[in-house]
């Protein structure tokens, strides 16, 4: 892997393509969400019929300077069922919202996974052995004729094939009202957050019949009520520290020590809006779908309908740095309300060493940012476009006037096709990106 | 001060996306795993701009000519505490809509909105209620469910037809009794 590459100089080839080629999408196979743990070695993604698949990255060639490194399924299980709320008379949704891996202490992996109503903590543990030759059972598990035992034998460990095992370790259940959208694992490996519309919870990863509420936004009238939370996080360090964003565009960090209840936040953050900008919809476009901590601690990235933001953490008035996704759509903020796109929620990443974020779009594009270089791209992701090992050519839209040749128009987008969920690899130069029902790798040619 | 075609342009935008807003709303009652109150809030703020910027358009395309979209008076649907009792997840419900510049809004309990203008408006005498009333004859689109009172807990509810919920642009945007939209748990 080689840091300090420009983004400009990178290229992308397509290495894998994982899902079905049919265009008819089956709902339950719909990509929900991704996450690499923290080695990059295991993939996670979730989806909409409650499962989750993880994939392992076997790397061939390591010792070549250019190493291709292959995905494969790992492990395959049920996370979530669909339930119904008796009370309520409501169905809760067996998607998988978000995904998060513990850091690895063991030879077995964990991982938390949740839909709107319950966390559960997984154990995918690899089992290679087995034992065989008991004394008093033959080899299919049947008890022999006490009888026909006449000496002794002591079992031994014997090689298997490999099995994967996953098991539901902890549920976390019946802390939420609300539908929970976040979930962050704090640096002190012993607790976690969980956040829904109007609060947000504190775990310990041993204990599940208690959790702590440390913020609440629930006004006492509910007519009220003018925002609500999209996604919290812990600080990658700071085991205090958490910032939670709004669907009015604010971050607000809280710090655990200051109070039990975090309402009062310590620092809050938001950029003034630009008057010119007004419309009917500017209030759902500054709706935070996504907040990242850089892996460095030092800085957050915020995702908006239109625009990427890096925030100092030293700096509340403004981002430093903005970039725009896919500006061509605020003159289209009508019809997509009307198509229900402006409602989409778009998830943001950043490299291994915080040089670059990505984030997707739509028409199957994706965005990559350079913070260093202020440079941009946008790259499809698309099998007819990209031919294995093949680099892939950036795209550009077309806003408006002439369209030149490679250029699309903002009309011949299919917003149909769209990348909610990025993920990058923590150390490599891997990234992971999933359209409706597949998953794109590529990899950068001179990883 | 804008000009008469400008203000009609930005009336019948805005009632554009009132419709668009309410049929959204309706539809969001039958979408598995409940109602999402991220989305029914941005709605309902959607809703809130374009009936603030509908009303003040009306006022303007009025002075330039007699047209005026026919409305029906809101019904009152205060908030009866017994419909709240249990509720522990509460969902924004829509205002019910009226053109009229100083309408009185009936406040839909969960609604994100300013307490005090409404509050104004809820306390308008009957007479000068009636005052509001237009002249012109309203037609209720009949896909519209008929006014009732709050149901009291207890009471069923029943799903408004939601086909036929759209508003085609050039109707009149009737008040809708969304009571009934959002079933209070």
């Amino acid at each position: 892997m080689l840091f300090g590459r420009s983004g400009g100089d990178m290229q992308w080839c397509l290495s894998q393509a994982k899902g079905s080629l049919d265009d008819d999408v089956t709902e339950a196979d719909i990509i929900s969400t991704l996450e690499f743990n923290h080695t990059g070695e295991l993939l996670a993604t979730g989806d909409k019929g409650g499962r989750i698949v993880i994939f392992q990255q076997e790397i061939e060639n390591k010792r070549q300077p250019q190493y291709r490194s292959e995905y494969n399924v790992y492990s395959t299980f049920q996370s979530h069922e669909p339930e119904f709320d008796y009370l309520k008379s409501l169905e809760i949704e067996e998607k998988i919202n978000k995904i998060r891996w513990i850091p690895q202490k063991n030879a077995a992996h964990f991982l938390l996974s949740t839909n709107d109503k319950t966390i559960k903590l997984w154990k995918i543990s690899e089992r290679d052995k087995r034992p065989e030759g008991y004394n008093l059972k033959e080899e299919d598990g049947r008890y022999r004729d006490p009888s026909t035992v006449t000496s002794l034998r002591v079992p031994v460990f014997r090689p298997m094939d490999l099995m994967v095992e996953a098991s539901p370790r902890k549920v976390f259940a019946n802390a939420h009202t609300y539908h929970i959208n976040s979930v962050s694992v704090n640096s002190d490996n012993e607790t976690y957050l969980s956040a829904d519309d109007l609060r947000i919870n504190l775990w310990h990863l041993e204990i599940t019949d208690r959790s702590f509420n440390i913020v609440d936004i629930k006004p006492a009238n509910m007519e009220e009520l003018t925002e609500v939370i999209t996604a919290a996080e812990f600080h990658p360090h700071q085991c205090n520290t958490f910032v939670y964003s709004s669907s009015k565009g604010t971050i607000r960090m809280c710090d655990m020590r200051a109070s039990a209840l975090c309402d009062k936040h310590s620092k809050m953050f938001e950029e003034p809006e630009d008057p010119s900008n007004r419309s009917f919809f500017s209030e759902i476009i500054s709706s935070i779908s996504d907040v990242k901590f850089s892996h460095s601690g030092r800085y957050m990235m915020t995702r908006d309908y239109l625009s990427v933001k890096i925030w100092d953490l030293n700096m509340e008035s403004k981002p430093v740095e903005t970039y725009q996704v896919h500006e061509y759509l605020r003159s289209k903020l009508c019809s997509l309300y009307e198509n229900d796109c402006i409602f989409d929620k778009f998830e943001c990443c950043w490299n291994g060493n915080d040089s670059m974020v990505m984030t997707g779009s739509y028409n199957n594009f994706f965005r990559m940012f350079d913070r260093d270089h202020r440079w941009d791209v946008t790259l499809e992701a698309s099998r007819e476009n990209s031919k294995p090992f093949q680099v892939i050519k950036p795209r550009k839209v077309c806003a408006g006037g002439k369209r030149k040749k490679d250029e699309i128009s903002v009309d011949s987008l299919d917003f149909n096709k769209k990348i909610l969920h990025t993920a990058w690899h923590p150390q490599d130069s891997i990234i992971v990106v999933a359209t409706t029902n597949n998953l794109y790798i590529f990899q950068d040619k001179m990883n | 001060m804008m000009s008469a075609t400008s203000a009609m342009e930005v009336n019948a935008e805005a009632r554009r996306i009132l419709a668009v807003s309410i049929s959204k709303l309706y539809a969001s009652r039958t979408q598995r795993g409940g109602l999402r109150l991220h989305r029914s809030l941005l709605l309902s703020l959607v809703m809130r701009s374009a009936r603030d910027i509908y009303h003040s358009s009306s006022r303007e395309s009025e002075g330039q000519s007699g047209a005026q979209p026919a409305a029906e008076e809101p019904m009152d649907t205060s908030s009866s505490p017994g419909n709240h009792a249990g509720v522990s997840q509460a969902e924004p419900q829509p205002e019910l809509i009226s053109p009229e510049p100083a309408a009185e809004e009936p406040r839909s309990p969960e609604e994100p909105c300013e307490s005090e203008t409404i509050e104004d408006k809820e306390n308008l005498s009957p007479a000068r209620q009636s005052r509001k009333r237009r002249g012109k004859a309203s037609v209720a689109p009949d896909f519209l469910p008929s006014k009732r009172a709050r149901l009291e807990p207890g009471e069923e509810r029943h799903a408004a037809p939601l086909g036929s919920c759209r508003v085609r642009a050039g109707e009149s945007l009737a008040v809708l009794s969304l009571n009934r939209v959002i079933p209070a748990f």
